[in-house]
C-alpha cells in the first residue's frame, strides 16, 4: 500500500503537468482529452473507492494550481469522481472488461456536468452550449481512445491486490 | 472528509484576498510544477508544431489566394498610410501636440512561454511562465507576438501570471473602428466559438465588414481604459440591426489564434 501511494504521487504529478502543458493545448474538433481523469479513472478501478477519492483530492489540488484556477474546484470533481468509480469497480463493475470504456464515459459526461454547475456557482460567465454541445462529444470520443492504453499502463503499475501470477504447488499427504 | 476539505478550499480560497495563504500555497505549489511544465512543453513543441502544419497544409491553397488579394489591398492601403503619417507628425508638430502614453512606445513588451493551457471550455485561461518578479501586474494588457489582443493578466504569483482571454464571458474592453471611428464595447458572444461581439454601438454610427477593431484607450479620466490605444482586436465580419433593440449587432472574428498561443507579451507601462 504505502508503495502504491508513492507510485500514485508521481504518476499523478506527471499526468498534470502533461495535461496543463500539453494535452489541454491539442483541440481536435473543438474538445479536448482529459488525461487526468481517464488515469483517475483506472487507478480508482484498480484500487477501490478510497485510494480514488485520495488520488482525485490531491491530483485536483495539482491541477488547479498549475491552472491558477480555484483552489478546490477540481480536487472536490476529482475527489467525488474517484470515489464514485471506485466503487463501481469494487461491485457492478467487478471484472468486466467494458467497465473502464463505461466508466470513463459516464464520468466525462457528470465532470463536465458538475464543472459546469460549480463555475455558474461561483459566478463565472460560462457557455453551457460551448461547453456542452460544442466540446463534450469530441472529449467523450478522445477520453475513450485514451482509455485502454493508459488503463493497462496503470494496470502494469498498480498491479490489483491478489492478481498474483498462477504456481503450481505441492500439497502434502500427511 | 476530503469533499469538506475541498469545500472549505473553495471557499477560503474564494473569500480570501490575492495576498492570501491560500493563494500563497497555490503560488509555491505552482513555482514547484512550473519547470516541469516548461519542460514538457519544451519536448512537446516540435510534435505540436507538426500538427499544427498538417492542420494548415489543408488550407493551404485557399489561404494562399486570399492572402494574395489582401496584400494587394494593403499595399494600396500602405500607401495612403505613409502620406497620412507623414502629415500627421507635421501637424503634431505644428500644434506641440502631447500624447499620452502610445502603443507601442510607451510600453515594454515582457516576452512569457505559455506553460499551461485551460483544461476544458470553461477556462478560457492560460499561464504564462513570468510573474511579478518580470513586473508584471494585474490587469496588463497582453498580446500576442504578432501584437493582436489577447487578453489581460487576472492573477500574479512571483513567477507565474494567469492570463484571461478575449473569449472569456468577464472579459469586455472599450474598441473602436479604426476606419469610422465608431466606438463600442468588445466582449466575447454568448455561443461557442471565438467569435467576438461589438456592442453598444447606436445605430446611426458606421461599422462596415472587414473593419478593423482596435483598442479605443483612455475615454474616460475617472475610468481609464486598462488598456493602450489601438492594439488590433479583430475584422467585423457582419453588421446587423433589428427593431428592437438600440444598438447595431456587429460581430468581430479576433485576430490572434487562440488554437496556437506558444509566446505572448505581456505590457509593462514604461512609467511604472
Amino acid at each position: 500500500m504505502p508503495s502504491d501511494v508513492l507510485k500514485a504521487a508521481v504518476v499523478f504529478f506527471v499526468v498534470v503537468v502533461l495535461q496543463a502543458a500539453i494535452v489541454s493545448s491539442v483541440q481536435p474538433g473543438g474538445g479536448t482529452a482529459d488525461l487526468v481523469l481517464i488515469t483517475l479513472t483506472a487507478v480508482a478501478l484498480l484500487r477501490g473507492a478510497v485510494f480514488g477519492a485520495l488520488a482525485g483530492f490531491y491530483a485536483g489540488f495539482l491541477l488547479d494550481a498549475a491552472q491558477l484556477e480555484t483552489l478546490g474546484l477540481s480536487s472536490l470533481l476529482l475527489t467525488l469522481a474517484g470515489y464514485w468509480i471506485g466503487r463501481y469497480g469494487e461491485t457492478t463493475g467487478r471484472d468486466r472488461a467494458h467497465a473502464p470504456l463505461l466508466a470513463i464515459a459516464v464520468v466525462t459526461l457528470l465532470f463536465a456536468l458538475g464543472s459546469l454547475a460549480m463555475h455558474y456557482v461561483l459566478g463565472d460567465p460560462v457557455s453551457a452550449r460551448a461547453g456542452l454541445v460544442g466540446a463534450l462529444p469530441t472529449a467523450i470520443v478522445l477520453n475513450l481512445l485514451l482509455t485502454i492504453p493508459v488503463y493497462a499502463l496503470c494496470r502494469r503499475i498498480f498491479t490489483p491486490p491478489g492478481a498474483r501470477p498462477a504456481m503450481e504447488v505441492e500439497l502434502g499427504t500427511n | 472528509m476530503l469533499v469538506a476539505l475541498s469545500l472549505v478550499l473553495i471557499t477560503g480560497y474564494f473569500r480570501e484576498s490575492d495576498n492570501g495563504p491560500l493563494h500563497g500555497v497555490q503560488g509555491v505549489t505552482a513555482s514547484v510544477l512550473r519547470p516541469f511544465q516548461i519542460g514538457a512543453e519544451r519536448v512537446a513543441r516540435p510534435f505540436q508544431d507538426g500538427y499544427d502544419w498538417l492542420a494548415g497544409f489543408f488550407h493551404a491553397k485557399s489561404e494562399n489566394e486570399a492572402l494574395r488579394n489582401q496584400l494587394q489591398a494593403l499595399r494600396q492601403q500602405a500607401i495612403q498610410n505613409l502620406t497620412a503619417s507623414q502629415e500627421n507628425r507635421e501637424l503634431r508638430a505644428a500644434l506641440k501636440f502631447r500624447s499620452g502614453p502610445m502603443y507601442p512606445s510607451g510600453y515594454d513588451q515582457v516576452a512569457a512561454e505559455v506553460i499551461s493551457y485551460g483544461a476544458n471550455e470553461f477556462q478560457q485561461e492560460l499561464v504564462i511562465s513570468a510573474g511579478r518578479g518580470a513586473g508584471i501586474r494585474l490587469n496588463d494588457p497582453v498580446t500576442d507576438s504578432q501584437g493582436f489582443l489577447v487578453g489581460h493578466i487576472s492573477k500574479t504569483t512571483s513567477k507565474t501570471s494567469e492570463v484571461s482571454l478575449l473569449t472569456d464571458g468577464d472579459f469586455s474592453v472599450a474598441g473602436r473602428d479604426a476606419y469610422t471611428g465608431t466606438y463600442g464595447l468588445v466582449s466575447h458572444g454568448q455561443g461557442a466559438g471565438e467569435t467576438l461581439i461589438l456592442d453598444l454601438v447606436p445605430k446611426d454610427k458606421v461599422v462596415k465588414e472587414s473593419d478593423l477593431i482596435v483598442t479605443a484607450g483612455r475615454r474616460s479620466a475617472r475610468l481609464p481604459s486598462l488598456y493602450p490605444r489601438n492594439i488590433a482586436i479583430g475584422v467585423v465580419t457582419s453588421v446587423g440591426q433589428t427593431d428592437v433593440d438600440i444598438h447595431q449587432a456587429v460581430q468581430i472574428a479576433p485576430l490572434a489564434d487562440f488554437s496556437s498561443l506558444n509566446v505572448l507579451l505581456v505590457l509593462v507601462p514604461k512609467d511604472r
